[in-house]
C-alpha cells in the first residue's frame, strides 16, 4: 500500500485539490519540465481507452518520464488467466507507478492493496475516474477563477455518469448549488440527493432544460443520453432532443458561463455551439493533459513547484 | 405435559453455545457462517420455533465449543438480535446480544458480477453504512447491499 495513490477522488482532502489545481496551472504556463527524469512509469490498459492513454503518456513523456505498458489486455499474461495481483506484482518490480485502467469496479482498489509502488486510477468500470474529476475542476477553477460559490447544472445521463457523480461529490467543499435536468429514467440517484443533504448543498431537480436554468447558471456539464440506458425504446426517442444544447439557448446565459462535457459528445450538443466563445469542452480536454501531470507528481511525492525553485 | 415438550425441543447441554433468537429465514445461513457444518461435536438446530419477538425463530446448540467473539459477531449481519449463551456444566455462565462489527471481512459475496472480487481469488470486504436497516458497502466497487439481501458465500 502506497499512501500516494490515488483511487477514488473521495480519498484527497480539500487542500490537496486546491494543490493539485495550483500544480496543474503550473504545468500549463511550464509544460516541459523534467521532473521524472530517470523515472519509469506504467501504462497498464486491461481495456482500451485511447483518449486516457494518450493523455497520461503525453503527461509522463513532457515530465521526462518513460513509459511502458500496453493498451489491450488480449496481448497480455492476463488473457492467459493471470490474475491481475501477479500482473501488478511483477509489473511493480519494474517501475516506480502504475496507471491502470481496467474494466472490473474495484481492481485499482485492490491493486493498492498488492504492492507498495503507487496506483493511479485511470478508470475502473462504473465505478470511479478521479482524473477526469480533476481535469473538471481544473477547467471550473480557471474558468472562473474560483471554485467556491459557484451554480453548476447537470444534464443529460444523471443516473449512469460516473463523471457527474465524482464532480458533484468533489465539489462537496466548495458550497456549490446545483441543478439537476434530466428525464425521469436518468434521473440524479437518491443517494446522491443525500449526499446533498447531509452536506447542506442547494439542488433543484427538473425534466425541463429550460432557458431560466441555463440563464442562471455558472457552469453548464452536458453529458451524454446514450439509447442502450433506455429499457423502453420510445421513451428514448421522445426525450433525446429535450437534453440537446443548441447555440441560441445560450443568448442570455451569464457571461462567464462555460459548456463543459466530458466527451465523446454525440447529438446532446450541436455542432453550432463549437463556435460559441462559451464552449469549453476541447479546452477542458487539454487540461486533462495539466491535470495527470499534477496527479503523477502527487503520486510520486514530486512537489512541484517547490522543488524546482 | 406442556413442559416435557419443551424440553424435548431443546434439550439441556452440558457445555457449549446456545445460539437464540436467529430468525426462521436467517437460521441456515447463520450455520453457514459459523462452520457448523464442519462440527463433529452434538449440534441441534431447531427451527420455527415460536418467539414473542420475532414470530419464528431459529436456534443453534453446539456441544463442547465456544466461538470467539468475532466469529459470533459475523451473524449479527442476518441475525441482528441473536443472543448468545455460553454453558458450562449446564449452567449459563455468560449471556449476551451479537454486535454488527464495522468491517465484514469474507462471509458476504459482492452483488456486483463486474467487481473486482467476483472475478479475482481474493476476500471481500464491506464496510456498514447503515446500522438501521443494515446495509453495507463493498471497499472496492463502492456497491451497497442490504443485509437481507446479501448472498452468504
Amino acid at each position: 500500500m502506497n499512501n500516494n495513490s490515488l483511487v477514488s477522488i473521495d480519498d484527497i482532502s480539500c487542500d490537496e485539490i486546491l494543490e493539485l489545481i495550483k500544480t496543474a496551472r503550473f504545468f500549463e504556463e511550464n509544460p516541459n519540465h523534467k521532473v521524472l527524469d530517470g523515472k519509469v512509469v506504467a501504462t497498464l490498459f486491461f481495456e482500451p481507452s485511447t483518449r486516457t492513454r494518450l493523455s497520461f503518456e503525453t503527461a509522463v513523456n513532457r515530465l521526462g518520464g518513460r513509459v511502458i505498458g500496453f493498451s489491450d489486455a488480449s496481448t497480455t499474461s492476463s488473457s492467459k488467466g493471470e490474475t491481475l495481483k501477479d500482473t501488478i506484482k511483477m509489473v511493480s518490480n519494474y517501475v516506480d507507478l502504475i496507471i491502470m485502467r481496467h474494466y472490473l469496479e474495484g481492481a485499482a482498489r485492490y491493486a493498492t492493496e498488492v504492492t507498495d509502488i503507487p496506483i493511479v486510477n485511470a478508470g475502473d468500470g462504473a465505478n470511479q475516474h478521479p482524473s477526469q474529476t480533476m481535469l473538471d475542476l481544473y477547467s471550473i477553477a480557471k474558468t472562473q477563477g474560483r471554485l467556491d460559490n459557484l451554480t453548476i447544472t447537470m444534464v443529460g445521463d444523471l443516473k449512469y455518469g460516473r463523471t457527474v457523480h465524482s464532480l458533484l461529490m468533489a465539489l462537496r467543499y466548495f458550497n456549490p448549488t446545483f441543478n439537476f435536468v434530466a428525464c425521469e429514467e436518468l434521473a440524479m440517484p437518491r443517494e446522491y440527493k443525500e449526499f446533498c443533504d447531509a452536506n447542506g448543498i442547494r439542488y433543484t431537480e427538473s425534466t425541463d432544460f429550460s432557458p431560466e436554468i441555463i440563464n442562471s447558471t455558472d457552469i453548464l456539464y452536458m453529458t451524454r443520453v446514450q439509447r442502450e440506458r433506455f429499457a423502453d425504446i420510445m421513451e428514448y426517442e421522445r426525450v433525446k432532443d429535450l437534453y440537446t444544447l443548441r447555440r441560441s439557448m445560450l443568448k442570455d446565459s451569464k457571461p462567464n458561463l462555460k459548456v463543459l462535457h466530458p466527451l465523446p459528445r454525440v447529438n446532446e450538443i450541436s455542432q453550432d455551439v463549437d463556435d460559441d466563445p462559451k464552449a469549453y469542452y476541447f479546452d477542458q480536454a487539454r487540461n486533462g493533459l495539466y491535470a495527470r501531470q499534477a496527479i503523477i507528481c502527487r503520486a510520486l511525492g514530486i512537489r512541484v513547484p517547490d522543488d524546482l525553485r | 405435559m406442556t413442559t416435557n415438550k419443551k424440553e424435548l425441543a431443546v434439550a439441556a447441554l452440558c457445555n457449549g453455545t446456545v445460539i437464540d433468537h436467529i430468525p426462521a429465514d436467517a437460521l441456515f445461513k447463520a450455520v453457514r457462517i459459523l462452520g457448523i457444518e464442519n462440527m463433529t461435536t452434538n449440534v441441534t438446530i431447531g427451527n420455527n420455533l415460536s418467539s414473542k419477538r420475532l414470530g419464528r425463530k431459529g436456534i443453534i446448540k453446539v456441544a463442547d465449543v465456544e466461538f470467539s467473539d468475532d466469529v459470533l459477531n459475523r451473524i449479527a449481519l442476518i441475525a441482528p438480535h441473536a443472543n448468545i449463551n455460553i454453558i458450562r456444566d449446564f449452567e449459563v455462565v455468560d449471556k449476551f446480544p451479537v454486535s454488527l462489527p464495522d468491517e465484514i471481512v469474507g462471509i458476504v459475496r459482492c452483488g456486483n458480477p463486474k467487481c473486482i472480487t467476483n472475478n479475482e481469488p481474493m476476500r471481500t470486504r464491506f464496510s456498514v453504512v447503515d446500522r438501521n436497516n443494515v446495509a453495507i458497502r463493498c471497499h472496492y466497487c463502492g456497491h451497497v447491499v442490504k443485509a437481507d439481501d446479501a448472498q452468504i458465500d
